[in-house]
């Protein structure tokens, strides 16, 4: 982080990643537009879209700020076999298995308190959970390769890999529970 | 640490945050899911709602990011101080760069929509709208960070581990909340497509 506090410093470190992580965004927005007649039929989807994206990004920020901080600390190697990318890998799975039927059961009971389910709680627990799973195992993968590459090209991934993650897995969110929709309804 | 011991530690470091922002996620959803029929009457806005959103965390986050740093390093005081330049520049630098990302989110969403030949709202209605969502949530938000930090860290706690679970709960949540009130607002002011 540099020591120049002054808003143009700031603005120079911060504005070109910023400017390119929302047209990244603005490409997740396009696919949510493609299913516009689905939401608007269910809202109940659109009450998950939030959450679905938020809780990817979120676990694809985690496990990168520690494999990060392990990379730092000289704790971590690139293969299969370690301990340290096998545990968190796992864990984040795990999150996500514990997490996604708690977001589609309160998103189906949110819908219900305020009048108006059309999908039963199986259907959406279902939705949930299923792109949930699918999003953990890509957001590992993802941030295996992004830790990874930071490391071949010798940047912190601290200073990358979150940023490049989080947005990722904002556009991976909406895609993947696109695709689940298609194949549920 | 085996792999099984690695799992379970990182499982339970990361569940109450993220189970916090599942909360912030769901009730943003609900604000969403009653949205509607301003996202009918405002084609197109639905596309810029991820940039919109996804706005909040990155400026916002980073702007507590910068703060903590500051904390550590000792270059601010963990009280606000209006007159503080540092606190300041860190301040107005990430809401002038969130409503720069808002604006340029608003203008190639009706670009893109355009080019499509999809129908889209007027770009002025557009701009509008995200500029005074931008606007409001962020200094909303700049308000929630500077306490979040400073109270944290007067207290004693790490204010890293503080900034990502609260601002990813509170940017959804007024995010969207602001976004329906900015709606409200810039149509009733007559800015309908």
């Amino acid at each position: 982080m540099t020591a120049d506090w002054s808003v143009r410093g700031i603005t120079r470190a911060m504005l070109p990643v910023l400017l390119v992580m929302t047209m990244v965004e603005v490409g997740s927005g396009l696919v949510l537009g493609g299913f516009e007649a689905q939401l608007y039929q269910y809202p109940t989807l659109l009450v998950l879209v939030p959450v679905t994206i938020g809780t990817a990004g979120n676990l694809g920020s985690i496990l990168a700020s520690r494999l990060s901080t392990a990379f730092h600390l000289g704790t971590f190697a690139f293969e299969p076999t370690d301990e340290t990318l096998a545990g968190n890998a796992v864990a984040t799975v795990a999150l996500a298995v514990t997490l996604f039927p708690v977001v589609g059961a309160g998103a189906w009971l949110l819908r219900l308190l305020l009048g108006g389910v059309q999908l039963t709680v199986g259907t959406v627990v279902w939705i949930s959970l299923l792109s949930g799973v699918v999003l953990a195992v890509l957001a590992v993968v993802l941030t295996i390769l992004a830790t990874y590459g930071a490391y071949r090209f010798g940047l912190d991934p601290d200073d990358v890999v979150i940023p490049v993650v989080t947005n990722t897995c904002d556009v991976l969110g909406v895609v993947v529970l696109f695709a689940v929709v298609q194949v549920t309804l | 640490m085996s792999v099984i011991g690695v799992a379970r530690e990182a499982y339970e470091a990361a569940l109450p945050a993220l189970s916090a922002s599942l909360v912030g996620g769901l009730i943003a959803g609900v604000v969403l899911g009653g949205m509607e029929a301003e996202l009918r009457a405002v084609p197109g806005l639905l596309v810029a709602v991820p940039a919109l959103l996804a706005t909040r965390g990155n400026v916002y986050g980073s702007l507590g990011a910068r703060l903590s740093t500051g904390l550590h390093q000792g270059l601010i005081e963990p009280y606000v101080d209006a007159g503080d330049p540092r606190l300041r520049g860190a301040a107005a630098a990430a809401l002038v760069n969130g409503l720069l990302a808002c604006a340029v989110a608003a203008v190639a969403v009706f670009l893109i929509l355009t080019a499509l030949g999809d129908t889209v709202a007027p770009l002025s209605t557009l701009v509008a709208i995200s500029l005074l969502s931008g606007l409001l949530s962020g200094i909303a938000l700049t308000a929630v960070v500077v306490v979040v930090v400073f109270t944290g860290y007067r207290r004693g706690h790490d204010p890293d581990s503080l900034v990502g679970p609260v601002v990813t709960t509170t940017g959804d949540v007024f995010g969207v909340a602001f976004l329906l009130l900015s709606v409200r607002l810039v149509l009733a002011a007559g800015g309908g497509g």
